[in-house]
This record gives C-alpha cells, structure tokens and sequence, in this order.
C-alpha cells in the first residue's frame, strides 16, 4: 500500500498526486515511470516519475483525466492509498552535456518533460523550454519549468496565454533565431510529436520523444506496448520509453492506443454514471 | 488382489464438466477423482519392486508408497509421503505432462493403459487442502543467513520452501502484484484454479517467507545490491517471460496479441470479468491461434471462452508433433477448437484502422527430420489463402527476460541469453548466485523448474554452510541420475 501525501488541482482535468514509495523515489532516474494498480479490480496504469523527494521517500505524478483510472484517482484524498506501484521502469534519459537543448512539453507532456529537463540543466545543459496547451487554463507547471530552463517560450493554440501558436511554430523561432540546438525533447499527445519530429528532421537535429502505449506488466512479458522503430518491433517499457523520434512509426502508435477504445469509453462511462447515482443517493 | 485381477481394472476417468457447458466458463475442467474412483485407480498399481515409474518423476516422489497409502485409505499419509520430494503437489497433479513423464515409464503401460499418477496426487493434494488442515512442516534452527529468491514462479517458490526448512531466511522478490509466475498470469483458472497456488502461496508465507511484490530486479536492485546489502546467497527463477514474434507483416495490427499479452489480460488481470474488473480483452468473432504447445491450447481455450464463434489453430507440423500436454489437445478438439494442421500464417491483413482482419497463410508438408528429430516442415508453392478473421494470438513460444543478466554483467548468458548454469548444482558464473527452470533451460515444465529449485535449494544449503564449496568441482553424476535426466 503507498499511501497518498498530497493531491494537487494543476487545471482543469489536471492533477498531482504526491505518494510514498521510498525505495523507487531512492533509485529512480529522470525518464523512468511506475505502474500502478489502485485497488483489486484496477488497470495496471503507467506514469511517468515526474519528480522524487528521497527524503521524504515519495513520488510525484501529474496526470489527465481521460478514462476510469484517472478519474479514480482524482477521486482519492491525502491518507487514501494505491495498492500497487512498481517501478522505476524503463531506461533512463541518457543524460550529457550537450550544449543548448530544448525540451518542448505539450499538454500532459509537461509532466514528462519536466524531469528530463530539469536533469539535463543539472548536467550544464543551457535548457530552452517550450510549453504548449491549448488555452490558458490547461497550462500548468509554469513556474516549476521556469525555475529550471535558462528560458522558457509559452504558447496556447488560442492565444490566450503567452504566444499565439503551436509549439512547432515557437522551434522554428528558435532555429530562425540562430540557436544552435544540440537535442530536442518532445513529449506531448502523438500529433505534436510527430510534426516536431518532421520540423526537426528537416534541420537535422536529433530529437526523443517519449511514447506512451498501453502496457500491462512494464517488464517486457506481454508486448502489448510494442511500437516500431527505424523498422524494428520494439517494447517501449523496457526499450524505451524514449527513442529517436526521427525513426518511430508515430501512426502505428497512434492506432495501438485506440485498440480498447469502446471499452475504455464504456467502462468510464459507467463510472461517470455510478458516482453520480451515488450523488443523487447521497441528496 | 493379484497382479492379474489388478490388470484388469481398467484406469479410471476423471469425472469433468461436459464440453459444451465447460466451453463457456472458467470453472476448473476435471472435477478430480472421488474417493471411490481414487480407491480404484490406486489399487491399479503393482507396487513394483523397481518402481520404473520415479525414473520418470523429475522430483523423485516415491510413487508406490504414496498410492499404497491412497489404496489402504490413509490419504493423510499419502500426502505427507508426497510432500517430502514435492512441495507443489495439487500444481504437478494438474498440469505435468503424465504421459511424458512418470506415467510413461510405468509398467502396467506396457500391457494396458498406466496407473494414472498424476490424477492421484492431484487427489490427495486436494484432500488435504479441502480439509483445511495442512500441516506445517518443522524448520530447522534459524542458521542466520539470508536467501533472496528472484521471481515466484515454481522454481522459486519451491526452493524457497526448502531453503526456509533448513533454516534460512528467505526473501522472494517478484516483478509482478501476484506470486506464483506462469502459474498465475498464464495457466487459466480452468486447467489450474487461482485459489490453488494462493494457497501455496499463502503457506509458504506462513512458514515466514517474505514475499515483495511489484519489485523488479535489476530496476529496482539489482543482483549486486541484493549482494551487498546482506544477502548471503541468490536464486535467480525468473522464467522465460519474453514472447516470441515470427516478425512477418502485420504483426503489430490492433487486435494480434502475444500469447503473454491474451493470457496475463484473462488471468492476471480477470478482463473475463470487464467491466466489474477494469482490462479489458478482445470480444472477438474469429480467432486465429497460432502454435502447437500448452500456450497455443490455453489461448484457444480462452478465447472460446471469451465468446469467440470460431477458434482456429494454427500450426505448421501435424498433430503428431504437437508438443501441448495430450490432454489438452484432446480437450480444445471437444471444445469445438478447429486445427489447421500443416498451415502457416505468412502476413497479416489490416484495415484502415490498423485492425486485424485477416491473414494470409500457406500450407506445408512434412520433409526431412530436423534437429530436434521432428520432420521439419515445407511451404508448398501455390497453396496460399486468406481467412477472415479478429483476433491473432501468437503462440510460438517465448525467449529469456533479459532485465537481470543485462543488469549484472559478470553473469554469464548463453547465445539465447538464458543464464549458463550447471544444471547438476543450479551454480552460475557469479559467485553466489545460483538459477534455475526456464531461464536457464528455455520454456520448459513446471516439474522441471520444481526440480531445479530443490537442487538449488540444496546447494545454497552446502555453499551457506561452507563457502568453500563454491570452488570444489561438483561431483561426477551418477550412472543412474543420467538415466533420469535422459528420461
Ligand atoms: C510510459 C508512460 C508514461 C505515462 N505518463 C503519464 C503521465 O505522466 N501523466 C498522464 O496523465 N498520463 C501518462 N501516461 C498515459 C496514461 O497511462 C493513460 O492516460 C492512462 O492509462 C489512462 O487510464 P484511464 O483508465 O484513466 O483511461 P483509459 O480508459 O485507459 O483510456 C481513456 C482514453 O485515453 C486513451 N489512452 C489510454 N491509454 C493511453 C496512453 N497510454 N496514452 C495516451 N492515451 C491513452 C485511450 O485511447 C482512451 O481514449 C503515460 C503512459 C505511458 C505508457
Ligand atoms: C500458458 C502456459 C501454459 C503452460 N502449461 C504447462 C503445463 O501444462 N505443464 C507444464 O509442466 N508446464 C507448462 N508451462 C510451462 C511452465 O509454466 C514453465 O516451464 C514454468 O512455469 C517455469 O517456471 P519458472 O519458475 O522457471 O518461471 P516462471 O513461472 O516463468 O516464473 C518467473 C517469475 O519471475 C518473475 N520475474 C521475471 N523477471 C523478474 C525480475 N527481474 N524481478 C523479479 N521477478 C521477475 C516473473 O514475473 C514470474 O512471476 C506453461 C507455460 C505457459 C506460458
Ligand atoms: S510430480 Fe509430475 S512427474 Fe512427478 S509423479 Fe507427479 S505428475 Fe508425475
Ligand atoms: S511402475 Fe506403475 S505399477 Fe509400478 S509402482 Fe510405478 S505406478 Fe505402480
Ligand atoms: S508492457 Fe508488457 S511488454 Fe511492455
């Protein structure tokens, strides 16, 4: 049991979570992830280690609300706790100085960019950071980024906030601008991965991105989290979850993640439809 | 009773659910023999003074005595009997492969069918558990060493049981939130009840084993931290858990799955029960299961049970060469599982949503024996065809995890990557660390990764006792144990 410490509403549908879990906060390293299980009859869930507090031995995760899980964890309060949490998975970052990296975090992906970027400035890197979201509300994490990059671009899709505009759009200013950037780090939803992906291709600069497929064990048993890179099947939780985002099939991904969808709408909905019963029961 | 009058009773049936009924639930398939039917059976055997039977039985169980006690009644006694060489006695009952095994080298076999071994111990396994009253067995004096065991299949469960009765700590590290291995995320609830390996789980936690989930290692420690924070020896049973492709087109279509991937969904994770459970499965119309072995049969099994209309098997050798327990094919052919023999899937077909819909195969022939000794089989030109279809299940097989021997780099992996160990002492290349059951011998049975889990049990014992032994070379094997292991 990994008892929960603190909850967070970062935005709308947009949440932090702080939980014990003293041995993966002890030895978890920027890019890994855990899985979780809430209860008996839960998913087996991954997220991204976001941040780690070893003295205080806990783990803090930022999620969306998209389905069943992330709805029942949005529910939980300080004191409630997980059943299962097993990590750290995955391979760490590879973690160098590089020179001038920019770390580009769209919506979620702000809560998987953050360590990595925050592990590359400790590593002498000059970080650029980039955030993206669709309006103002959605944007969370603004200062946390900031206090770690050497600069920090925002942009909504509305312009509501910051710079009016895609993330790609605020690169290209970058790369016209003269930067001579040594890495970018994408992580966002699959669209904005792979345009930047394109954008970087095209000035030849090296780019990761980090996938997020569904998965079950996160040990390489069941394969259910393959992708396919520069040609190769490989499985993102023991292979990745980064990888070169010049080779990866971004549309195979993109029609793995919507194998279940019907179920997962199904079973979210049923949920919905229970806790509001239970509303209408309570009044 | 005579040898004669005893050769005559014909080997008892197991009573079990009828096909059309038990193909659309998860309830255990045999019922498991009745006190009468058990009575019959066992006085079916001849109590052969050279029983040629435990040649056969990787554990060395004392079979005559143990259904001499069932014969006379004293079933109580029989389990106990049992028990001194098999720690998991209602798991071997159920799932070795009999016919391979003791049961084929048991001598009523020559002139009629063999004593059924395995249906008796699985009888008295059951009696006592469903007595309630399992007895613990005695420990040893505390010796003050530490043990750690990583993975809870059955190597690792069995020789934690032993080395805790010597005396020693024991800590089992699995990667998973269940313990117990295949036995739990790929064996289905039909062929080997949940609630029988908690119970074995469950006692070993009693005798005071500790048991962490959700730790994988090599993530989280790895071997040399275990090591170094005090663990005076290791078992390493971390299975063969990696599955296998054949990497053709299409593999990686929504709606082809590993077999892992199927099984874990169904067993581990209970999608049969979605929504009240949240993973969800396929609901599929046609399935295609490709293999020949207890992985292929399992799939199959679950998918009818999961709502398919038609289960496809597809295999490239003939039935002959199958190498799934014969019970079990026997089984998924009553079910309704349709056998596509001497066929093989070439690619598979997608829609525009990146969905399975059919898949291209070709037929074969049987040509010339290969290595193994099968006849390896042949494409025939011109004999492709496509079937519509869901749902892939791939089952032809599975490699090594890699997360333990890529983690320590002075433990020596062979051209496969499962860990070298000499399987007559369970020692690896890395002092102090012993392995055992599939990660060394390659998908193999559970009887076979028991057996490594007592030998390395044994020899954890002797290294603990006296360090020097690590450096002694290993006894030369006797003529008769290479009999056994030929077996
Ligand atoms: C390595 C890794 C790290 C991740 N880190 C984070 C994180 O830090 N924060 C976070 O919010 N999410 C993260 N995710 C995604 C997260 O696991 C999913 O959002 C989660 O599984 C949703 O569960 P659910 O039951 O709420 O919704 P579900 O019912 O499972 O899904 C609801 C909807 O979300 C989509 N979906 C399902 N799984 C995923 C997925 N893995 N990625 C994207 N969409 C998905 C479905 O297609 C469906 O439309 C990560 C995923 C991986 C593989
Ligand atoms: C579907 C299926 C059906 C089968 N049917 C039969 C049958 O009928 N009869 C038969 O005799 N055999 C059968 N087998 C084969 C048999 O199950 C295996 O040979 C046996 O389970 C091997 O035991 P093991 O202890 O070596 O490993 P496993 O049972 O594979 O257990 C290994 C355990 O180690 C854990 N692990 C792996 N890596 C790590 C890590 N890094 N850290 C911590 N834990 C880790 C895994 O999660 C797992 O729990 C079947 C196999 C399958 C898949
Ligand atoms: S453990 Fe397996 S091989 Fe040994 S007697 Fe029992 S069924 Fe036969
Ligand atoms: S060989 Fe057959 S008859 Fe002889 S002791 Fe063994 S089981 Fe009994
Ligand atoms: S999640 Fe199972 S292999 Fe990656």
């Amino acid at each position: 049991m990994h008892k929960i410490v603190r909850t967070d509403t970062l935005a709308p549908s947009m949440f932090l979570m702080e939980l014990e879990a003293p041995k993966i906060a002890e030895k978890r390293k920027a890019g890994q992830f855990i899985i979780l299980r809430i209860d008996e009859k839960g998913e087996r869930v991954p997220f991204t280690i976001s941040d780690s507090d070893t003295a205080r031995g806990t783990l803090t995760l930022i999620y969306q609300v998209v389905g069943k899980t992330t709805a029942q964890m949005s529910a939980l309060r300080v004191g409630d706790s997980i059943l299962d949490v097993v990590g750290p998975l995955g391979k760490p970052t590879h973690i160098e100085n590089f020179g001038t990296v920019c770390c580009i975090g769209g919506g979620t992906g702000i809560a998987i960019a953050y360590p990595i970027a925050k592990a590359l400035g400790g590593a002498g890197n000059t970080v650029i950071s980039i955030l993206g979201a669709r309006t103002k509300d959605l944007l969370f994490y603004e200062d946390e980024v900031r206090a770690i990059s050497n600069e920090l671009l925002v942009c909504t899709d509305d312009g509501s906030y910051g710079q009016k505009g895609l993330v790609t759009e605020m690169l290209k200013q970058l790369i016209d601008r003269g930067e001579k950037l040594k890495m970018v780090v994408a992580i966002g939803p699959v669209p904005m991965m792979k345009f930047v992906a394109r954008m970087t291709k095209e000035y030849e600069i090296p780019t990761i991105v980090s996938l997020n497929p569904i998965m079950i064990d996160g040990s390489g048993m069941c394969g259910c989290c393959r992708v396919s890179v520069g040609g190769a099947t490989k499985f993102v939780c023991v292979d990745g979850p980064e990888f070169d985002a010049h080779q990866v099939d971004f549309e195979l991904l993109t029609k793995r993640l919507a194998t279940y969808r019907d179920k997962e709408t199904e079973s979210y909905n049923r949920y919905k439809h229970s806790k509001e019963e239970c509303k209408i029961g309570r009044g | 009773m005579d040898p004669k009058e005893r050769m005559k009773i014909p080997r008892q049936k197991m009573p079990e659910q009828k096909p059309d009924v038990r193909a659309k639930n998860f309830n255990e398939v045999p019922f498991g023999y009745t006190e009468e039917l058990a009575l019959k059976e066992a006085n079916r055997c001849l109590q052969c003074k050279k029983p040629s039977c435990m040649k056969g039985c990787p554990v060395e169980i004392n079979i005559p005595s143990f259904i001499k006690l069932i014969a006379e009644g004293h079933h109580w006694e029989a389990i106990r009997k049992i028990k001194e060489t098999n720690s998991l006695p209602a798991v071997c009952g159920r799932v070795c492969p009999q016919e391979s095994q003791c049961e084929s080298y048991c001598i009523v076999g020559k002139k009629a069918e063999p004593v059924a071994i395995g249906r008796l111990e699985r009888f008295a396994a059951d009696y006592e558990r469903r007595s309630g009253k399992v007895v613990k067995p005695g420990l040893a004096p505390p010796t003050g060493k530490r043990v750690a065991i990583v993975g809870s299949g059955p190597a690792g469960l069995t020789a934690a049981g032993d080395l805790i009765r010597m005396g020693h700590k024991v800590v089992i590290f699995e990667a998973l939130h269940k313990a117990g291995g295949v036995l739990v995320y790929g064996i289905p609830e039909f062929r080997l009840p949940k609630e029988i390996v908690q119970a074995e789980v469950d006692f070993l936690a009693d005798l005071g084993i500790e048991i962490h989930l959700n730790t994988v290692v090599g993530k989280a420690d790895t071997l040399d931290d275990l090591l170094s924070d005090g663990f005076d020896a290791i078992f390493v049973g971390t299975g063969a858990g990696a599955p296998l492709f054949m990497n053709i087109p299409g593999e990686n279509l929504s709606g082809v799955y590993s077999a892992n991937e199927y099984l874990t969904r169904s067993n581990l994770m209970k999608a049969y029960l979605f929504p009240d459970y949240d993973t969800p499965i396929a609901t599929s119309r046609i399935v295609a299961v490709v293999g020949g072995g207890n992985v292929a049969m399992d799939s199959a099994r679950t998918a009818l049970r999961l709502g398919a209309e038609q289960v496809h098997l597809i295999y490239r050798r003939s039935k002959e060469e199958m190498p799934a327990r014969s019970e079990e094919v026997h089984h998924a052919e009553e079910e309704g599982v349709i056998f596509d023999l001497l066929t093989n899937p070439i690619r598979y077909i997608g829609d525009d949503k990146g969905r399975v819909v059919a898949v291209e195969c070709q037929k074969m022939e049987l040509g010339e024996p290969d290595q193994s000794g099968r006849r390896r089989p042949v494409p025939i030109k011109g004999s492709e065809y496509t079937m519509e279809l869901d749902t892939v299940i791939v089952a032809i097989g599975n490699g090594p995890n890699p997360l333990v021997p890529s983690t320590t780099p002075d433990l020596e992996v062979n051209r496969k990557g499962n860990i070298t160990a000499d399987l007559q002492t369970c020692k690896t290349s890395k002092r102090g660390v012993f392995a055992g059951g599939d990660i060394v011998r390659g998908a193999a049975t559970v009887i076979l990764a028991m057996g490594d889990g007592k030998v390395a049990a044994r020899s954890i014992d002797a290294y603990l006792k006296d360090p020097g032994w690590w450096d002694r070379p290993a006894p030369e094997p006797t003529p008769e144990k290479e009999e056994k292991k030929a077996g």
